[in-house]
């Protein structure tokens, strides 16, 4: 193991962060990129569809980060953008879809479902609870158990 | 008996919800451009670079606006069917060239043969964008006033053709 070996391995761990790239900026001013950043995670890449547009490496989730990048730096707000995008794509980009006639389903369905499920668990309850007979105990049951319990004490 | 009616019921109601989530196609966005004006583009021409293609050009006429790339496999597999179509001479079909790079689309025309009066070039995917664009090849219907009547996303097939396309066309001349 000589001295070249060393300085050889030690240059091997050096490479590392050589290769790893950063990844490239997504707006040139930091306001921008902050804002651009705090869209394209509310949007959806239609490419790769349960990734934001901020997550996905698709070349047209980087046309549309071009695309909002753009209207940002032309002082559009984001409630602009966001029309821009759904005239476009319709409101499958948003990874919130808004309330509408279409959408309830989808937005009360959940709820409905809980007030279902409750409704059911409180009835069955109920009913079982009314199920439940109460069995008096009587004297003798009452001695047996008494002796039962002692016996068992005493063994080792 | 009916103990077993409740559970029974519902897992049939899940079994109908699953089987229709079967059959939906996640890829298939319904795209909110269908009856809106087809947006406007003025594209240099692939053939010829000096010429710009636009579809004002096209007012009063129906047409089908093809998105595709020599890059896109889908556009190979629907390529006969365009051909097939634009020889019935129903309907012109034109080209929009989608992000791709000049000599291999040229190339790939010259190889597989030409549907198109006229292709345009769209290497920034811009025109695309405004059209709603997600995946080629992408296929619009557009209506004499410059509406939008249909959006085919993926390859179109000779039964689409036959049982939507044509028969949307006719029915659009006749407006």
């Amino acid at each position: 193991m000589n001295i070249k070996w060393i300085v050889l391995i030690g240059l091997l761990f050096l490479s590392g962060p050589v290769w790893a790239g950063e990844a490239r900026p997504l707006a040139d001013d930091p306001a921008n990129e902050a804002r651009l950043k705090h869209l394209a995670v509310e949007l959806r890449c239609l490419v790769c569809q349960n990734q934001t547009l901020a997550d996905s490496n698709a070349p047209l989730a980087e046309d549309l980060r071009r695309e909002v990048r753009e209207m940002i730096a032309k002082n559009m707000s984001d409630q602009e953008i966001i029309e821009f995008l759904t005239a476009r794509y319709g409101d499958f980009v948003l990874y919130r879809p808004p309330l509408k006639a279409s959408t309830t389903l989808l937005w009360v369905g959940p709820f409905l479902l809980v007030i279902v499920g409750a409704t059911a668990l409180i009835i069955t309850l109920r009913r079982r609870a009314g199920k439940v007979v109460d069995v008096p105990v009587t004297e003798d049951e009452h001695r047996r158990v008494e002796q039962l319990l002692t016996e068992g004490g005493k063994r080792p | 008996m009916n103990r077993f009616l409740l559970p029974l019921s519902i897992f049939i109601v899940v079994l109908v919800f699953l089987g229709i989530g079967l059959k939906l196609n996640p890829r298939e966005i319904p795209s909110p451009l269908v009856g809106k004006a087809a947006p406007d583009f003025s594209q240099p021409q692939l053939l010829e670079p000096t010429k710009v293609f636009s579809p004002a050009d096209m007012k009063g006429k129906v047409w089908l606006l093809n998105f595709w790339a020599s890059w896109c496999s889908g556009c190979k597999t629907e390529h006969p069917v365009l051909m097939d179509l634009a020889k019935s001479g129903e309907v012109p079909i034109y080209g929009m060239d989608y992000k791709d790079q000049r000599d291999e689309a040229m190339t790939w025309l010259s190889r597989w043969g030409n549907p198109y009066p006229v292709v345009g070039v769209d290497d920034a995917g811009r025109v695309g964008i405004n059209y709603g664009v997600y995946g080629v090849p992408e296929t619009y219907v557009i209506d004499k006033q410059g509406v939008i009547q249909y959006k085919q996303i993926g390859p179109l097939d000779s039964e689409t053709v036959e049982k939507k396309i044509i028969p949307l066309v006719k029915q659009l001349e006749a407006q």
